[in-house]
């Protein structure tokens, strides 16, 4: 795996990787000291003034989950598990800018008044992150926990589960982890890279924050560009970059591609006609596609679409935690029918059947996961409805040919 | 404008799907193809009020607690 440091002048930003190796020294020499003594509200105010949305999939707000945190001593949680096999972000943030994370986890912990720090990240990230956290002055007490590589080990309640069985399965929510998260206690779990930016926030204000990006989507943002692409490079482009600029920063040739999934296996795909789009909720919503967690796979022009679907619905059915029954069956069978389709089976009926399927199974778990597999199986099947046409009829339109 | 209302939770890690549930409150759940409730509203079925005591016997009557009863506000 390579990743690449782009020249965040560059780019307008001051950037996730502006420290030339990961250790404390460079760590300052390019960001400062950082500041301490934050007291919510002032966290708050310049957090709802930054417009720093979650970088961790949903995109919630950053100050709204700051400001949901109950009272009294409550734990903070840094996310950087990272299930999507395709997301390299955070652990490319992890072993290159640990100290950001560090900063945004303390600054957060000491705003909420916690009573317990912890960084929960896979196996790979945490020897890094242990010696970034020797290396601290301020030294604070952090709590590293090792993330089971598995689709589902980062979903919020799952981590919560993780820091206190050991077990990295969803739960199902009757109270909001804010309220009630770890040991009962009010909880604020962010995404790795949400606590990085919310570290430069913390630094240079609100005002510089949006100095990169758009009004709508400000700051910078991670991509783990992976597919049909020359390398799989990890890119921080500025909010609002349309997908053209994002590959063409990763080394891709946009041109070259059919379509991009964007948003991880619980995201959607954008054609070639869109890739001017911004890369932004509202300016992919007719797509119904988000840079969630920013994970975003390429598929070649003359690649068939609807195979390379099929086998990532079989990959989601097969990270069910098999725990809710809905999810349990109704994966596996969303999996079989696009496998049907895929495979040039003449049964027309199989497109309204696979429609039905992810009706059935939305809502319908203790997590999102069967939420997100409806949408993907959605989106394929309204992105390359054309092949599915040629598919049902016994053609694909990828080999020219027949199935 | 938002208004408490009445809804009933499944915590489908607990059900196992033997469908009791749906015996009782035909008019809210029905059973999908595995067997498991289904209403409108996914894990969260609103429940008008002429429902409620037929709700709590669901709830009650479950046999792996799976069901919850309680009062919500959405806007
Ligand atoms: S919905 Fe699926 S993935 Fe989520 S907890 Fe239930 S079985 Fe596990
Ligand atoms: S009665 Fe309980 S366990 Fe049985 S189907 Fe209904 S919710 Fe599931």
């Amino acid at each position: 795996m390579t990743e690449m440091t782009l020249d965040p002048r560059q780019l307008g930003t001051g950037g996730l990787f502006t420290a030339a190796v990961p250790d404390l020294a460079s760590h300052e020499a390019a960001y400062g000291r950082r500041p301490s003594g934050w007291t919510r509200s002032p966290l708050l105010r310049e957090l709802e003034a930054s417009g720093l949305a979650g970088r961790g999939g949903a995109g919630f707000p950053a100050w709204r989950k700051l400001a949901a945190v109950g009272a009294g001593r409550p734990a903070v949680i840094a996310n950087g598990a990272e299930g999507e096999p395709l997301s390299r972000k955070d652990t490319a943030l992890l072993r290159q800018a640990p100290h950001l994370v560090l900063d945004g986890l303390v600054t957060a912990g000491e705003a909420v008044g916690a009573s317990e720090l912890f960084l929960y990240a896979t196996a790979e990230s945490l020897p890094g992150v242990g010696q970034a956290l020797a290396e601290r002055r301020d030294g604070p007490r952090v709590t590293l926990v090792e993330a089971p590589a598995a689709f589902i080990s980062g979903e919020a309640s799952a981590v919560v589960n993780a820091l206190e069985t050991g077990t990295a399965l969803p739960r199902d929510k009757a109270a909001r982890i804010a309220r009630s998260g770890y040991q009962g206690r009010p909880t604020l779990l962010h995404n790795v890279e949400t606590l990085a930016h919310l570290a430069l926030v913390a630094r240079y204000g609100a005002q510089w924050f949006r100095s990169a990006g758009t009004a709508d989507d400000p700051g910078t943002r991670l991509y783990s560009l992976s597919g049909d692409v020359p390398a799989e490079w990890v890119v921080e482009a500025p909010g609002g970059a349309s997908l053209r600029d994002v590959l063409r920063l990763g080394g891709a040739e946009p041109s070259s591609l059919a379509a991009v999934l964007v948003g991880g296996f619980h995201g959607a795909w954008v054609p070639a006609e869109a890739f001017d789009l911004p890369l932004t909720a509202r300016g992919l919503a007719r797509y119904g596609a988000s840079p969630g967690a920013g994970v975003l796979l390429a598929l070649a022009r003359g690649r068939c679409g609807l195979q390379a679907s099929a086998g990532i619905v079989r990959y989601l059915a097969e990270s069910s935690a098999r725990q809710c029954g809905p999810c349990m069956f109704g994966l596996p069978a969303m999996a079989t029918v696009l496998e049907r389709i895929a495979a040039g089976e003449r049964a027309p009926w199989l497109a309204s059947e696979a429609e039905r399927l992810a009706g059935l199974v939305t809502g319908r778990g203790a997590c999102h996961h069967p939420d997100g597999s409806a949408r993907f199986v959605r989106s394929s099947l309204g992105v390359f409805k054309d092949e599915v046409r040629a598919h049902l009829a016994g053609a694909c339109t990828a080999h020219h040919g027949r199935v | 404008m938002s208004r408490a209302q009445l809804e009933l939770h499944i915590d489908f890690t607990r059900c196992d799907g033997r469908g009791l549930c749906t015996e009782i409150l035909p008019e809210l759940l029905v059973r999908d193809d595995w067997g498991y409730p289904v209403g409108r509203g996914g894990r969260d079925i609103h429940v008008p009020d002429g429902l409620a005591g037929a709700a709590q016997d669901a709830v009650d009557l479950c046999p792996l607690q799976a069901l919850m009863l309680r009062r919500v506000t959405r806007s």
